[in-house]
């Protein structure tokens, strides 16, 4: 039993206790019991990081044997290094506060017991993804991870909208996850092991080999990369894969803080940033993540741009962040994107918890046109959405001014062939972060109050338990760029990292993106500040002009609203050929073809030959089963008669 | 005591079970309650004798073991029993699943009590008789034998169109039986004998293979099922009652499978080997096909059975890619599909006790009222949906990995196979549990009682066990399988070899 057993298993526990038996307890022993844990799990992990990231003491704990087969062999192992422990830090703190938060946050609802074992359930199969040392455990914390986010996204079970997200949300991830599994297949068929470090050491082999897939001779490593890639698309939400994270925001808010904005959705960021060493030999998996990271950066900025419920526009933030990341593992700038995720932990949880906070106050209301001037009302939580917004949008010394900037120089320094591409996008993707996280504040706090008078009069700010959490977060949001900045990007990251991020001897992205020209570095302040001024004038200082610009371009604004009409397209490609494919296989394949040819027809046959057998007309089938069972004593005595045929 | 026959005991224990019940005298009432104590003995002993013999098995060994021979119908005709690390845990998998369905069918069989115990004792035995039989006559015996009581079972304590169903049942696994009879008196003609290990080892003509493995494939195909020979089994399970679903999705359907392993990979590798593409194919298909069809179905037990089509693709397509991790996949999925499939029958059974339906749309919000249901309801679906963490996940990611190593096309398919259960799985689940009750006679429904729970709490804890723990299973039949599958590259490999 080690501290790393503790850190990993005590969500389970406390999981377990509350799922269990939440009735006997009651729910608000369950909700100490798992919060208590999973605070002393946290601390536990920001031990472990020192003790990691700064003493450089990684291990590694088995745990159980698991499936051996032939010549595949894996354990239950945890292991700990510099990577795993920001994750551990990461997962455990924001899930700790999520933990307090929901205590007010849910204390309405009926079912807090399992509600809470849920959170820990999560909790737990996040630590044994990031903890993993090998490709299946990870998959197993992935899925359990998605498993979780199902069960959350549809914890209101009773609302059909929350159970249609939590099916997308699952099956959009199943789309992905089947890239990943072929991925693991792909490894353990060219390397023989699924063990990290056993995979990691025959990547230079891999990128000189070539196997034949689907007919096609193809080169190894890219195509093993680009499978794994695939899964991270589907967790992480990147474009073509972004549908169901919109969508989640059916679940408690908590549960978006949590899950979909701080942990589960940067797990593909984590998984790219564990196989460095595999993709770091790919330049073309490398541009492919580049061009997907650009792209969900740019879409789901311009989709944020008009959305009207406050928890979509910081979910397509979300998306776009995440694009951020991608960028900064496609130019090969690894330690920067975790930085980024990092950072981007604290001032998005902070974002949701606050809009949740906003919620609350609203009495459920998540309608930005039904909000504004609360500002007054809601001085604290207008407060810490005040600091997750500079923090996201980078205003400067903020946690976002140090983590974005680092990405968008390294995209510009980059050697990357899509590097300029990707720089554009992330420097507009800027502009428009900017300006929907100002009007999702002028929106909301500033103005005249549009909802009821009778609304109006219960506006209560929330109670320290969820305020506490904010005030922890909007630390982080305000200091984490500052004080970790020379940890994870700057001088001592080789350190730091002590090798759990591996990068080519030729990869200096992390020196180069500090010496760029003097505009490149200004581009995100200006596009920070137009997108401020913008959103001022548009919300503020003329507040009809945003009505008249919609209907002018009638078009433009459908598009956005209608988020490019990605699901309306993928209902035509997708699902309804599938429907329709599944009734034709089941009454015309099942049905007409087979049934028809085969026993029906044989049947039918058979039925007018016996009709004008009296003694079998009956069509009883034990007279059938007679029958056979005469035809085997036949051949028996034939055997027996004759003595076989030798 | 190593004398003793043990596995003759197990095997025709039940048979002496099923004797006793018709000596039981009395007004009906009497008779129905002392055949019911009887079958559930009965199966519990055979159950704690097969655990014995289970604790006794040598795991480390390939071999055959507690073999009992004698002579019986003709020479090279013996009566040959024995088990090694394939079918031991078949074996107890039908003793574990048997008393469970004595008692889910405990109130749920009201009409002719003891002759429907009577089937299902009969049934035990030429179930464990197949897993055990090591001559080929005698396993046939036991394997056509097996289909007599289960088209009693449908037949008589079926739903509304059970003679249509128990009919399809019939036509068409009688079409495959005669073949395989005719393959079997055929080889006993060439090889002078019967007995299994001696027909492994006697290396058929090539072209003959050929004929031999397609007149057994015709017999096993419909057993598994396999696409396109599928039809019979969804009619199947909607007319049965639970408990011959619950046999039928877990041992009945591990036939075929077990078929392949014992003879046509062993005795027909060649054959095996040409063929393998055509089985990936129908595997294949099996997976997308059956899989879009569970889709669209209107009835739980249809939707069930249809996801055990697909599942059992990954079964031939794990068998017939003849890597270690195929095969070892394969067995590990068709007994994690046995309890778990099991399981899911017997939540159909517990809601159909309650509102004598199974069209999914006359559900809706149970979770409301059912909570301990919903919980386990869910767990199974996960499992069947291949989740980490379940038993339903070590087979499908084992047979991919196997196939993968053959044909990048198959494992493709199979693993587009998580996408789709997914689908059917997860919006059977919404739209039986989920949502408000909106249907009036659901304002009432009772949560699983005691005797519920008992029986599919084994099931879940197996799912649960060997999803974090397989090790026990994929150990005792490593050695065996092991075996197996380098018999059968060495066959390949001199077949090929010598002819170039």
């Amino acid at each position: 039993m080690s501290t790393y057993h503790a850190i990993v298993f005590f969500p389970l526990i406390g999981a377990a206790i509350a799922g269990l038996f939440g009735r006997i307890i009651g729910d608000r022993a369950a909700e100490y019991v798992t919060t208590g844990l999973l605070i002393l799990s946290a601390i536990l992990s920001c031990i472990s990081l020192i003790n990691v990231g700064l003493a450089g003491d990684t291990q590694k704990v088995m745990v159980l044997d698991w499936i051996s087969s032939g010549g595949l062999d894996i354990d239950w192992v945890l292991r700990i290094d510099t990577l795993t422990a920001v994750m551990l830090v990461v997962v455990t703190g924001v899930s700790s506060l999520v933990h307090v938060y929901s205590i007010g946050y849910m204390s309405h609802d009926p079912h807090r017991a399992r509600f809470f074992a849920y959170l820990s359930l999560f909790t737990f199969m996040m630590l044994m993804l990031v903890t993993a040392d090998n490709f299946l455990q990870l998959f197993f914390g992935w899925e359990g991870v998605g498993l979780a986010s199902y069960l959350l996204i549809g914890f209101w079970f009773k609302k059909a909208s929350a159970n249609a997200a939590a099916i997308k949300a699952f099956v959009v991830n199943r789309v992905g996850d089947f890239g990943l599994i072929l991925g693991m297949a792909a490894i353990y068929f060219s390397v023989g092991s699924l063990q990290f470090d056993a995979v990691f050491a025959s990547a230079e082999a891999l990128a000189g080999g070539q196997f034949d897939f689907l007919g096609m001779t193809v080169p190894m490593l890219t195509t093993i990369c680009l499978l794994l890639f695939m899964g991270a698309m589907g967790k992480s939400a990147q474009f073509l894969l972004h549908t169901w994270l919109p969508d989640a925001m059916e679940g408690p808010t908590p549960v978006s803080a949590l899950i979909h904005a701080a942990t589960m959705v940067t797990a593909g960021v984590f998984l790219v940033a564990r196989c460095s060493p595999l993709f770091e030999l790919s330049p073309t998996a490398l541009n492919v993540v580049v061009v997907v990271g650009a792209l969900t950066a740019f879409f789901a900025a311009t989709v944020g741009l008009v959305q009207n419920d406050i928890k979509r526009v910081i979910a397509y933030s979300t998306c776009s962040q995440l694009g951020y990341m991608f960028v900064g593992l496609g130019i090969g700038a690894y330690q920067a994107a975790m930085f980024h995720l990092f950072t981007h932990a604290f001032f998005k949880a902070l974002l949701f918890l606050g809009a949740g906070s906003v919620i609350h106050a609203m009495g459920d209301e998540q309608d930005m046109r039904k909000m504004g001037g609360l500002r007054q009302l809601i001085p604290a939580t207008f407060l810490m959405m005040f600091i997750g917004t500079i923090a996201l949008t980078g205003f400067p010394l903020t946690a976002g001014y140090y983590s974005k900037d680092a990405i968008i120089e390294g995209a510009f320094a980059a050697s990357a062939a899509p590097h300029m591409f990707a720089f554009v996008l992330l420097v507009v993707a800027a502009f428009f972060t900017s300006f929907y996280s100002w009007r999702l504040m002028f929106m909301t706090f500033f103005g005249t109050a549009r909802c009821s008078n009778e609304t109006l009069s219960h506006v209560h700010e929330s109670p320290p338990v969820m305020l506490v959490p904010l005030v922890i977060l909007s630390f982080g949001a305000l200091f984490a760029g500052a004080v970790f900045a020379g940890l994870f990007v700057g001088g001592e990251q080789t350190g730091f990292w002590a090798g759990s991020i591996f990068t080519a001897a030729d990869n200096q992205i992390l020196v180069e993106l500090k010496q760029v020209p003097g505009w490149v570095v200004l581009s995100p302040l200006v596009m920070m500040i137009s997108g401020f001024v913008l959103a001022w004038v548009m919300y503020i200082y003329r507040p009809a002009w945003p009505g008249e610009i919609a209907e002018q371009h009638d078009l433009v604004y459908k598009f956005l609203l209608n988020k490019w009409y990605f699901d309306e397209i993928y209902d035509f490609i997708f699902v309804r050929p599938a429907k329709w494919l599944a009734r034709l296989f089941w009454k015309g394949g099942d049905g007409y073809v087979i049934d028809g040819f085969g026993p029906d027809g044989i049947a039918g046959n058979v039925l007018r030959v016996t009709r004008r057998m009296v003694a079998l007309q009956t069509g009883y089938v034990y007279h059938y089963a007679f029958v056979m069972l005469l035809g085997v004593a036949g051949f028996v005595s034939w055997l027996m008669l004759t003595g076989g045929l030798s | 005591m190593t004398d003793w026959p043990l596995l003759s005991t197990i095997t025709f224990l039940p048979l002496l079970g099923a004797l006793f019940i018709l000596l039981v005298r009395g007004d009906e009432e009497t008779i129905a309650a002392n055949s019911r104590a009887v079958a559930l003995w009965t199966t519990v002993v055979t159950l704690v004798l097969s655990l014995f013999m289970i604790s006794r098995f040598d795991g480390s060994s390939a071999d055959f073991q507690f073999v009992e021979r004698a002579s019986w119908l003709l020479p090279g005709i013996d009566y040959a029993m024995g088990v090694d690390g394939i079918s031991v845990l078949f074996v107890l998998l039908t003793t574990a699943l048997m008393p469970l369905c004595i008692l889910a069918s405990w109130h749920a069989i009201e009409t002719r009590v003891r002759e429907y115990m009577l089937a299902f004792l009969v049934l035990e035995t030429l179930m464990i008789g197949v897993f055990c039989a090591m001559d080929i006559i005698l396993f046939y015996l036991f394997f056509e034998g097996g289909l007599i009581p289960m088209f009693l079972i449908i037949g008589v304590w079926g739903g509304a169109r059970r003679i249509y169903a128990s009919f399809k049942f019939f036509l068409y696994t009688l079409i495959g039986s005669v073949l395989m009879l005719l393959a079997i008196l055929y080889m006993y003609w060439q090889a002078g004998t019967t007995y299994i290990p001696d027909l492994m080892a006697h290396g058929f003509d090539a072209s003959v293979q050929t004929w031999l493995w397609l007149a057994f494939f015709a017999s096993f195909a419909v057993k598994m099922p396999m696409w396109p020979v599928h039809t019979w089994l969804p009619d199947a399970h909607v007319e049965a009652p639970t408990a011959g679903s619950v046999i039928l999705a877990g041992v009945l359907l591990k036939m075929g499978g077990y078929g392949f392993l014992r003879f046509s990979l062993p005795i027909f590798p060649i054959a095996s080997d040409f063929f393998a593409p055509m089985v990936f194919a129908m595997s294949a298909i099996a997976i997308v096909y059956t899989s879009l069809v569970a889709f669209a179905q209107e009835d739980m037990k249809k939707l069930i059975a249809y996801s055990s089509v697909a599942h059992m693709g990954f079964v031939t397509m794990g068998i017939f890619a003849a890597t270690t991790q195929g095969v070892q996949g394969a067995v590990f999925q068709m007994l994690s599909h046995g309890w778990i499939s099991g399981a899911l029958f017997l939540c159909v059974g517990v809601v159909y006790d309650r509102m004598h339906t199974r069209e999914i749309a006359a559900y809706g919000g149970l979770a409301n009222r059912m909570p301990v249901y919903a919980t386990l309801f869910m767990l199974f679906t996960m499992a069947n949906v291949g989740l980490p963490g379940t038993s339903g996940f070590v087979g499908e990611f084992l047979t991919i990995l196997g196939a993968f190593q053959v044909s990048t096309w198959t494992a493709m398919f199979a693993a587009s196979g998580v996408i789709f259960s997914a689908v059917y799985a997860l919006s059977l689940y919404r739209r039986v549990t989920f949502g408000q009750i909106e249907h009036e006679g659901l304002q009432q429904i009772a949560d699983m009682d005691r005797r519920e729970i008992f029986i599919i709490a084994p099931l879940a804890v197996a799912t649960i066990l060997f999803g974090f723990w397989p090790m026990p299973i994929l150990e005792l039949t490593a050695p065996s399988i092991d075996a197996l599958v380098a018999a059968y590259q060495e066959a390949l490999a001199a077949h090929y070899g010598g002819t170039q």
